[in-house]
């Protein structure tokens, strides 16, 4: 950074209504607060040179932007103790005594480096600063995990809580207030404890971050910052452009509970630094209009801070005594917490949805079909049957897949239920909380017709439900769930790339990364893995002006490859002119950019003339030299990356799977977990493939090797066909 | 209301009815409490620490139209440099005491300390197995050697290695503290000057980086203490519960009456000896025997040692002199008023100065020397029985206020009271009554007296008001004295004070070790002299070890009433880094300071674990320490339960 860090930017306009309106006092305790933080820095830093010498590595365990606060906001890649000096010093340089908010931003803005570099020596030597719940910094991969929820503004916001609530009660309200509208949470201080206390969910299942104390709040901003390299294609340093970016997209702010003191005020010019507003539950003497304010009541507290960042909420109320929010999602429920369950093999289970005809529904209607939960027995295994009538003007029989597979979501939703897989192999647990707290079988009605209701207006007019716990009634009825999976299946077979006119775009992911387009064939699905060709049909239907639009396959110009003219304009009027041309079919010429939400990343091994894929759940090394993260920070954001590619899990099972480059016969190393997941369908497709059912033995995993020299002998011997292959480069 | 009668009331800032008997009469002379009024207004500019003085250029001092000093130091950097200076002269006053007893050690193995002998030899073998020194088949002679050895190298080294006193003594958390923040001292010496010259004009600025050196100063501070108090069982033996007397009521008219006063038991411990074998010589001069009595931490070392009574405490060290009845007051080092020399004109008292460092124009003055102290310690007696013999026929004004008082807690003599309900692991009596709330923490009262709150007061409504809710209490220096003249280390005040939980926790004790003692156990457990701080630090580390923790996770605080001199400020301050929140019923020279003090109740406990807490209400105080406890085993309790349910070690945060 030159001397410009100390002229106004661009995006120091939102503050113009303000920046005369800050108090002395209040700046005087920023300046404070940045001294503190930066001598202690130095303090540490230095010591740890001392003792360390200045080779001695400093690194986040997995990730690919080095510290992310200094690798965003300035550009320079940390990799040993020696390289933070110079931007200690820098930092500690443009803290400036003259007390004006502008000066009080870059108080902010050097505390959060200080933060930085005072968390990333608690990792030194590969140390586990944290035990769980306590997460410490964030990696890529929970980064990514919820790169889709953030982008379809599932979770519409981040609240970052800091301090104690005036009771642990209303630490738990609050939080449960923001879960229920689905907020992303980072919490710091002694609001974990009380939360921990009163028992709510915390942790990365939960989207409720339990950083630590003190400095680790910086583990929010790290977090924060990363989404503009890896989602947002902005290039490392670029200050302002990744200001703009937290301000526009990332809808933040600080939530202040209790006693503030020198070092916090500091940091919650870091905050609005990046465009985010801070709220303190106490009275304060010295506000800042907008950006530094006071609001004491309890009751109103989430809102408040809510509308003050802009966030908006259409808010769906369901009429079911447990809390619903994409929280919960990630909720496990163990055996020992569990009331009863369903399906899942050991009871017979199933889920359908039908399109129906007018006359055939009533709407809202719920019927329950035997026994309800408190007639069963606590820790049983229970039938289940969940029938969905739809009927809808613009509803199709194609759509009853898409959202019947919505029933796993909605029914996650739910604090305290629990869903896995679909049609016939559903299984479903309800935890004994939730019982207590009343919920009953019909409340799975309420909740599917709720939400179906809500999220496909333009399709869904009418629903009813049919909920069956009667063993016989069960038996009866699987059988025309079974007849009904075996036409859709039929007509999936037939769903080709080459059957259909249209292909879809999705752009569902533009609100985070600006640059990236997908295209949504049958054969491939997006590389979130969420949402298939037939999802962005029906989203279509849903919103024609939403994420999803038709493209008109038009303008062959390579067949093999799979590029269209028409696709190639969309594309490009559609990445801000960044991508001019791109390739279906390929990994090697053109191929598609990825967003950054990607389930699992391809990747060349060229000593092997073949392709690795390593999925977000692997964080060990790979054949190709790099981990996911590292790999992960190459792909995203909307860049052409030949021989690399983020892609979602399914797409591996498609006929279409890099048709041009040899298909699936060119994968040569997947991680176990992979193979697992993908099991018999993997096996079926390579016989297909006429690569044999064992071919699927012949890829290698970590069991065999991370380098290309340790998997090559497992490759010759047992022949894998890619050494044959064409050459792939 | 005259103008001797008003002042008569406003001197009157004490709750020891003994001192208000004394200060109600006319007195001939001033004293500390009529010299605090004619000081008054205090200057604000000292009093909040914003007055520099270290170059002359100044004084300089911090207001709204002066920011600045004349050379730039701004309210942050003076304030931390007076705080660090402060801490220094606690830490020089700790370290040249330990140093004192050090050398004496060092005579006695080199053949120039006759007088002397080693008491404790299993303290001896103690100290070496804590620092891996072979103790099997060797001498006590040559196990001291090399302890004395180690100590020597703690004061001087030079560079490379940290103090092995501090190492040694504390959690492996606080090691790891210490080093990561670059507050482990080389050696005591080392840190002293080279914390001095970062000080001087034109040296550091950086407020965190003086504040870091401060407590580096104070850890030096620790390490003398820690020192000291291990050399000083060796030589005079570990205390153990001893029952005896406290207040005016112990002066004996009739008797030579003979106060010691300080902090060193080099030379007080020969008098003791001195004067059991100097009975008849005061016979002979007509009195029926030698008191012997004490005063501040001399008086706790001969207290916890030898049974020998204190009259008073600090702040009131010059009115036994007002009875008539002291023929002389020995004083050797530390808080010895210069004001007591006026006092002893006006009545027939002798003040015996003993050290080269502490002389006061007008007193005796015996040069003591390690090489010749029994010698000394008879020749000061026999200047005593010749103030006995100018004494007779004089009315003596004696209060008869007088307590019982039941002290000599050393932490082995704590260990050996747990030991008979838990031999294995009697550390865990406590940590057990911790978890289950039988006991809602520990808290250590340390420290002086201080004229800016009512003598005595602060101590006694602070240790009534935690004994009420069930805190285990321990005490050391003028708190101790404090509770010993007021009543509060007499098993009677249990039956007055004691919450029920904390009654039961005593009476199991005691039950358990009915026939091992000569009578009950006390309501707060008097631990030692000032200096002896460090045990109730072991205390805290031995806690927090066993519960497998580090310390800024326990329940145990520690409390400063009233606190007075840099000795304190230099404890408190070690206290902090070791991870505890530490009470202060005085406000110290910070306030002028945001930054500095935003530290110092806020920050430090994010970095250190520990931080202040400044409270001149005494109900006040001790709810906001009892907040402190509750906030820990809250925390406590949460990251067991948690640890728990994840099925992970407990978080290593506080």
């Amino acid at each position: 950074m030159s001397k410009t860090a100390f002229t106004k930017t661009a995006f120091d306009e939102i503050f113009a209504g303000a920046e005369d309106k800050a108090p002395k006092r209040l700046l005087q305790k920023a300046y404070n607060g940045a001294i503190i933080a930066t001598s202690y820095a130095e303090i540490l830093l230095n010591q740890a040179i001392r003792r360390f010498g200045p080779d001695m590595p400093v690194a986040y365990p997995d990730t690919a932007y080095y510290l992310p606060v200094i690798s965003c906001l300035s550009g320079e890649k940390v990799t040993k103790l020696g390289d933070l000096p110079p931007i200690l010093n820098r930092m500690r340089n443009q803290i400036r005594e003259e007390l004006t908010f502008f000066n009080a931003r870059l108080y902010g803005e050097s505390t959060a480096y200080a933060a930085e570099i005072i968390e990333a020596l608690r990792y030194l030597d590969g140390a586990q600063p944290h035990v769980a719940p306590w997460s410490g910094y964030l990696t890529d991969p929970i980064l990514r995990k919820y790169g889709i929820q953030l982008v379809d503004w599932t979770i519409p916001g981040q609240a970052v809580i800091i301090g104690k609530a005036r009771t642990s009660a209303d630490a738990a309200k609050i939080v449960q207030e923001l879960q229920s509208k689905g907020m992303m949470l980072f919490l710091v201080n002694e609001v974990i404890e009380q939360l921990l206390e009163q028992n709510m969910k915390l942790g990365v299942d939960y989207i409720a971050f339990p950083l630590g104390n003190f400095t680790q709040v910086i583990h929010a901003v790290n977090y924060a910052l990363r989404a503009g390299m890896a989602f947002g294609g902005i290039a490392p340093g670029l200050r302002e452009e990744h200001r703009d970016y937290q301000r526009r997209r990332v809808m933040a702010f600080v939530l202040h509970l209790g006693e503030i003191d020198e070092v916090q005020v500091a940091a919650h010019f870091a905050a609005i630094f990046l465009g985010f507003p801070v709220i303190c539950d106490t009275e304060l003497e010295d506000e800042i209009p907008d950006w530094y304010v006071s609001h004491t009541n309890y009751d109103t507290l989430v809102k408040y801070c809510m509308e003050l960042r802009g966030i908006k909420l259409k808010i769906l109320e369901i009429p079911v005594p447990i809390t619903v929010g994409p929280a919960f999602e990630g909720e496990t429920i163990r055996k020992g917490d569990m009331y009863v369950e369903f399906g899942g093999g050991k009871a017979t289970g199933f889920e359908l949805v039908q399109m129906v005809g007018e006359k055939d529904i009533e709407d809202g209607k719920i019927t329950v079909i035997g026994p309800d939960l408190d007639e069963m027995t606590p820790g049983s295994s229970n039938p289940i049957g969940i029938i969905v009538k739809i009927f809808g003007r613009k509803m199709q029989e194609d759509f009853e897949g898409v959202l019947e597979r919505r029933i796993h979501y909605f029914i996650n939703y739910g604090e305290g239920l629990w869903h896995v897989a679909q049609r016939d192999l559903c299984w479903l647990r309800v935890s004994k909380e939730a019982f207590n707290k009343g919920f009953r079988m019909k409340h799975y009605g309420e909740l599917l017709i709720a939400k179906f209701k809500d999220e496909f207006p333009a399709i869904v007019d009418r629903v009813e439900v049919i909920l069956i716990t009667d063993q016989a009634k069960v038996d009866e009825m699987i059988k025309v769930a079974r007849e009904r999976y075996a036409v859709r299946d039929a007509r999936l077979k037939g769903l080709t790339d080459e059957a259909v006119e249209e292909l879809y775009s999705c752009i569902l992911c533009q609100s985070f990364a600006p640059n990236h387009v997908c295209v949504v064939a049958p054969e491939r699905v997006g590389l979130c893995g969420a949402v298939s060709w037939l999802d962005a049909k029906a989203s279509y239907e849903i919103d024609p002006n939403g994420p999803n639009r038709p493209i008109k396959k038009e303008g062959v110009i390579d067949e093999v490859k799979g590029m269209w003219q028409s696709v190639n304009e969309y594309v490009y009027a559609n990445t801000n002119r960044s991508v001019e041309e791109v390739n279906l079919y390929t990994l090697m010429d053109r191929p598609m950019t990825s967003c950054g939400c990607f389930e699992a990343i391809l990747a060349i091994v060229p000593e092997a003339n073949g392709l690795m894929i390593t999925t977000r759940e692997h964080s060990g090394d790979t054949p190709c030299g790099m981990t996911f993260s590292t790999l992960a920070g190459s792909v995203g954001g909307g860049v052409q990356a030949p021989g690399f590619m983020g892609i979602g899990r399914s797409y591996i099972l498609s006929r279409k799977f890099l048709k041009a480059d040899g298909g699936l016969g060119r994968i040569v190393w997947m991680p176990k977990e992979l193979k697992e997941f993908l099991g018999d369908d993997l096996r079926k497709r390579a016989e297909e493939e006429g690569l044999g059912a064992d071919f699927v033995d012949k890829i290698a995993d970590e069991s065999v090797g991370t380098t290309g020299d340790e998997i090559l002998p497992f490759l010759e011997e047992k022949g894998h066909p890619a050494l044959t292959m064409d050459p792939l480069m | 209301m005259s103008e001797a009668k008003k002042k008569a009331v406003d001197r009157n800032r004490t709750i020891d009815p003994a001192v208000l008997e004394v200060l109600s009469g006319q007195l001939p002379v001033d004293t500390a409490y009529d010299r605090y009024l004619a000081q008054q207004p205090q200057c604000k500019f000292g009093d909040t620490g914003i007055c520099c003085r270290i170059c002359i250029q100044g004084p300089c001092r911090i207001t709204a139209k002066a920011p600045k000093g004349v050379c730039g130091a701004t309210a942050y950097t003076i304030v931390a440099r007076n705080l660090i200076r402060s801490v220094l002269g606690g830490a020089s006053a700790h370290s040249d005491h330990s140093k004192h007893i050090l050398l004496t050690l060092k005579a006695l193995l080199e053949g120039h300390a006759p007088d002397y002998s080693i008491k404790s030899p299993e303290k001896l073998r103690a100290i070496a197995t804590r620092f891996e020194i072979p103790v099997e088949g060797r001498t006590d002679l040559e196990i001291l050697a090399d302890v004395v050895k180690l100590g020597l190298e703690d004061y001087t080294r030079m560079t490379g290695g940290k103090v092995r006193w501090v190492e040694k003594t504390v959690t492996p958390g606080r090691v790891k503290k210490f080093t990561e923040c670059n507050i482990m001292p080389t050696s005591v010496f080392q840190t002293i000057a080279s914390a001095m010259s970062q000080t001087h004009m034109g040296m550091d600025a950086d407020p965190v980086n003086l504040i870091f050196k401060a407590l580096e100063a104070s850890l030096a501070d620790y390490t003398g203490m820690h020192i000291g108090t291990d050399l000083s069982d060796v030589l005079f033996g570990i205390p153990t519960p001893i029952y005896t007397e406290a207040n005016f009521g112990v002066i004996d008219p009739a008797k030579v009456n003979i106060a010691v006063h300080g902090h060193n038991p080099l030379l007080s411990e020969m008098i003791v000896q001195a004067a059991r074998e100097m009975d008849s010589e005061a016979k002979a001069a007509g009195a029926t025997g030698i008191q012997l009595m004490g005063i501040c931490c001399t008086g706790n070392e001969v207290l916890m040692r030898q049974g020998v009574p204190p009259v008073t405490n600090f702040l009131s060290q010059e009115l036994p002199i007002m009875t008539g009845a002291i023929d002389a007051m020995v004083v050797d080092v530390q808080c010895i008023m210069p004001g007591i020399q006026a006092v002893s004109e006006c009545f027939n008292t002798r003040i015996i100065t003993t050290a080269q460092n502490a002389k006061i124009p007008g007193s005796y003055y015996v040069d003591y020397s390690e090489e010749r102290a029994l010698d000394q310690a008879k020749e000061v007696i026999r200047i005593a029985i010749d103030g006995y013999k100018e004494r007779a026929g004089v009315e003596c004004v004696i209060p008869s206020v007088k307590n019982k008082v039941v002290a000599g807690f050393s932490l082995e003599a704590l260990y050996d009271l747990f030991g008979a309900l838990n031999p294995d692991a009697p550390i865990k009596v406590v940590t057990d009554a911790l978890k289950s709330g039988e006991l809602r923490g520990v808290v250590l009262f340390a420290g002086c007296n201080n004229l800016k709150v009512t003598h005595d007061e602060n101590h006694t409504v602070i240790a009534k008001e935690l004994a009420k809710n069930n805190v285990l209490l321990l005490s050391t220096g003028c708190a101790a004295g404090s509770y010993a003249k007021l009543g509060l280390l007499s098993p009677e005040a249990v039956d007055q004070y004691a919450g029920d939980s904390l009654k039961a926790f005593i009476r199991k004790l005691e039950e358990a070790n009915a026939g091992k003692l000569e009578g009950k156990l006390p309501l707060v457990f008097h631990m030692g002299s000032c200096v002896d701080n460090t045990r109730a630090t072991n205390f805290a580390t031995a806690i927090a070890n066993d519960l497998g923790v580090d310390v800024p996770k326990i329940p145990f605080a520690a409390s400063a009433p009233e606190a007075m001199s840099e000795k304190a400020i230099a404890i408190g301050s070690w206290n902090v880094a070791m991870g505890l929140p530490v009470h202060v019923g005085v406000v110290p020279p910070v306030t002028g300071s945001e930054l500095v003090n935003g530290i110092a109740l806020q920050i430090a406990h994010d970095v250190y674990g520990g931080f202040f807490i400044w409270e001149t209400d005494p109900y006040k105080a001790a709810e906001k320490i009892l907040e402190a406890l509750d906030y820990r085993s809250w925390k406590l309790k949460i990251h067991a339960q948690t640890a728990e349910k994840f099925e992970t070690k407990a978080s290593a945060a506080w």
